[in-house]
């Protein structure tokens, strides 16, 4: 069951309606429906394998990347449908950034690994100015600003991520994806990403995937819950089973499948 | 009936002795088959350097690295070194200015653009490349390549650097391009994907981010081609010549050190006279040339990995 009125009456950013996704010819997630508003932080949640990734990747369409993968439905980012035969993946992910679960810094210093994106989009504005806005951003700068030029693996696991971070949003997009952002992380270094996702949501528009409830309570404001329910043949498939506010969903949810897992009673 | 199993160490005897006794005869073997490969080196590079010091006993070293004559076995001899090194430097250069473009150009397309299928069918075409002898590769060069050449070039000679060392080229482009796909597939799909999720087109993600953290790879596998265009022998042997000219003329007949050391040894040369020491001597610089090029392969490796988990 999917709340209407959470899902917040402004025009939402994102806004998916019967998605399906499919490996070959198996189905992975089914019937997704949802809206992400703007400048909130969603959250979704679920046991591993209930097609949260599956559904990120559709937004900016990186699944376009697995040879396998096909997408139907619609998504619409400002009104037109991201699927559409007119829209250019590639500009798509300019506006639609991501960060991923392992910290992924390309094998440059860490001013190329910002000033990359900017690069390949053309950015005309002053690189400097814009490397250090971007790091400042993502409340990594002291940390590296006597390092610039040093390469970016260079840099502890955390740290890394926030490199990241900043990469993603040194090209200024609109919404950003987020992967399990913090699962490689110490306690710490999650805090910072989380309270820098706090500042973000001024800006941004963001969607998490998340398996630390505490996580999804601390920085979301609408969570969806994903489940998985086994077909004839033994296949899995994913399905959306609930969509509501954070603290609906983990003090009141609709559903018993949701109550268990938030809960921890689950499987 | 009692669930707890009753303990019985009398069931558990190994014997400890057999198998100390096993391991030790197992590490005595494998230590042996080791040492055999470690003394053939060392017996090697020993013979090579004893010789060599015979060798500038009678000529002086200077000589060596400067007279611009190599006559070794004329009644005047002369040995300059370096008459043999640009003939064997004309020969790789060509071969690596083929090889190098042609198979990293392969390598990309295989591992980035090439479809399954397509790739079913290449793969196995350049291993059959790699796997033609070289003495077909020379013959190819000396019968079909240089004819063909002398249509647009007429001064191009019969044999001659160019025609020897675009062959040679070819046939260490199948090196090239295996290696060097070997490292650009070692690169972390996560890179890719962290470039294409900044708006990059794949040309954009290959060149900026693929190919940068295939690097080490890449060289490395373009330092082995280098070694191995210095050391072959038969290809430059029948399409090049025989005839010792220093320059950098590639249209000429020349000798390279692979094959000087052909020459003197097909001929029947006295053990211990100065011309089968001259073959030492050579192949010492050519020892030396690899043995450098190896280790600056080594450091540059070391120094350029990249380190993904
Ligand atoms: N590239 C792929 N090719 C084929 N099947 C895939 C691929 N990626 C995911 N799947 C399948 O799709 C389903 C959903 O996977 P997905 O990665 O979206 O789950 P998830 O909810 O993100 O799990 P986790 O919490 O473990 O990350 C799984 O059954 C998975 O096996
Ligand atoms: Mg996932």
């Amino acid at each position: 069951m999917v709340n209407e009125s959470a899902q917040i009456a402004t025009e939402p950013a994102l806004r998916a309606e019967n998605l399906n996704v499919y490996y070959g010819s198996t189905l992975a997630v089914r019937e997704v429906n949802l809206k992400i508003p703007k400048n909130k932080v969603v959250a979704f949640i679920g046991p591993s394998g209930c097609g949260k990734s599956t559904v990120l990747r559709c937004f900016n369409r990186m699944n376009d990347l697995i040879p396998t993968a096909r997408v139907t439905g619609t998504i619409s980012f400002q009104g037109t449908n991201l699927y559409a035969p007119s829209v250019d993946p590639v500009e798509l992910r300019r506006r639609i950034g991501m960060v991923f679960q392992k910290p992924n810094p390309f094998p440059k210093s860490i001013y190329n690994n910002i000033a990359f994106g900017a690069r390949i989009n053309g950015y005309k504005g002053d690189m400097d100015e814009l490397v250090e806005m971007s790091l400042r951003r993502a409340a990594i700068w002291d940390e590296v600003k006597d390092k610039l030029q040093e390469s970016g693996l260079a840099l502890s696991g955390g740290q890394q991520q926030r490199l990241c971070i900043a990469r993603a949003i040194a090209i200024a997009p609109e919404i950003i994806l987020m992967d399990e952002p913090c699962s490689a992380l110490d306690p710490i270094s999650t805090l910072k990403v989380e309270e820098l996702i706090h500042e973000l949501k001024q800006q941004y528009t963001i969607v998490i995937v998340t398996h630390n409830m505490q996580q999804a309570s601390r920085v979301s404001d609408l969570t969806a819950f994903y489940n998985a329910e086994a077909l004839e043949g033994g296949s899995k498939v994913g399905y959306l089973v609930e969509y509501d506010r954070t603290t609906s969903i983990f003090h009141n949810p609709a559903e018993k499948a949701t109550q268990d897992y938030v809960s921890g009673r689950f499987g | 009936m009692n669930s707890e199993p009753t303990r019985n160490d009398s069931l558990w005897q190994p014997d400890r002795q057999a198998s100390r006794t096993s391991e030790a005869i197992v590490r005595t073997i494998f230590g042996a088959f080791a040492l055999v490969s470690v003394l053939t080196t060392i017996g090697i590079v020993g013979t090579l350097i004893f010789e060599m010091f015979e060798f500038f006993q009678e000529v002086p070293f200077w000589n060596f690295l400067t007279d611009d004559q190599w006559t070794p076995l004329f009644p005047t001899a002369e040995f300059g070194i370096f008459v043999l090194i640009s003939a064997t430097a004309r020969t790789s250069t060509i071969a690596v200015a083929i090889a190098l473009p042609l198979g990293l150009f392969a390598a990309i397309f295989l591992s980035e653009y090439a479809g399954p299928k397509t790739r079913q069918i290449v793969k196995p075409l350049l291993e059959v490349l790699a796997g033609i002898p070289s003495v077909v590769f020379g013959y190819f060069a000396l019968l079909f390549v240089t004819p063909l050449l002398q249509s647009f070039i007429p001064i191009l000679q019969g044999f001659n650097a160019l025609s020897a060392g675009l062959v040679l080229g070819i046939s260490i482009t199948p090196l090239v391009a295996s290696l060097s796909e070997d490292a650009i597939f070692a690169v972390p799909r996560s890179l890719r994907d962290g470039a294409y999720a900044l708006g990059a087109t794949k040309r954009e993600a290959i060149v900026s981010v693929v190919l940068p953290a295939a690097l080490s790879g890449i060289v490395s596998s373009i330092i082995l081609a280098v070694s191995r265009a210095i050391g072959e022998t038969m290809i430059v042997t029948l399409a090049a010549g025989q005839n010792p000219s220093l320059g950098l003329n590639p249209f000429v007949p020349i000798m390279t050190m692979t094959a000087f050391i052909v020459q003197v040894s097909l001929g029947d040369t006295p053990a211990g006279s100065l011309a089968y020491k001259t073959i030492f001597a050579v192949g010492m610089t050519l020892f030396l040339l690899t043995l450098v090029l190896n280790i600056f392969s080594f450091w540059f490796v070391r120094r350029f990995r990249e380190k993904y988990d």
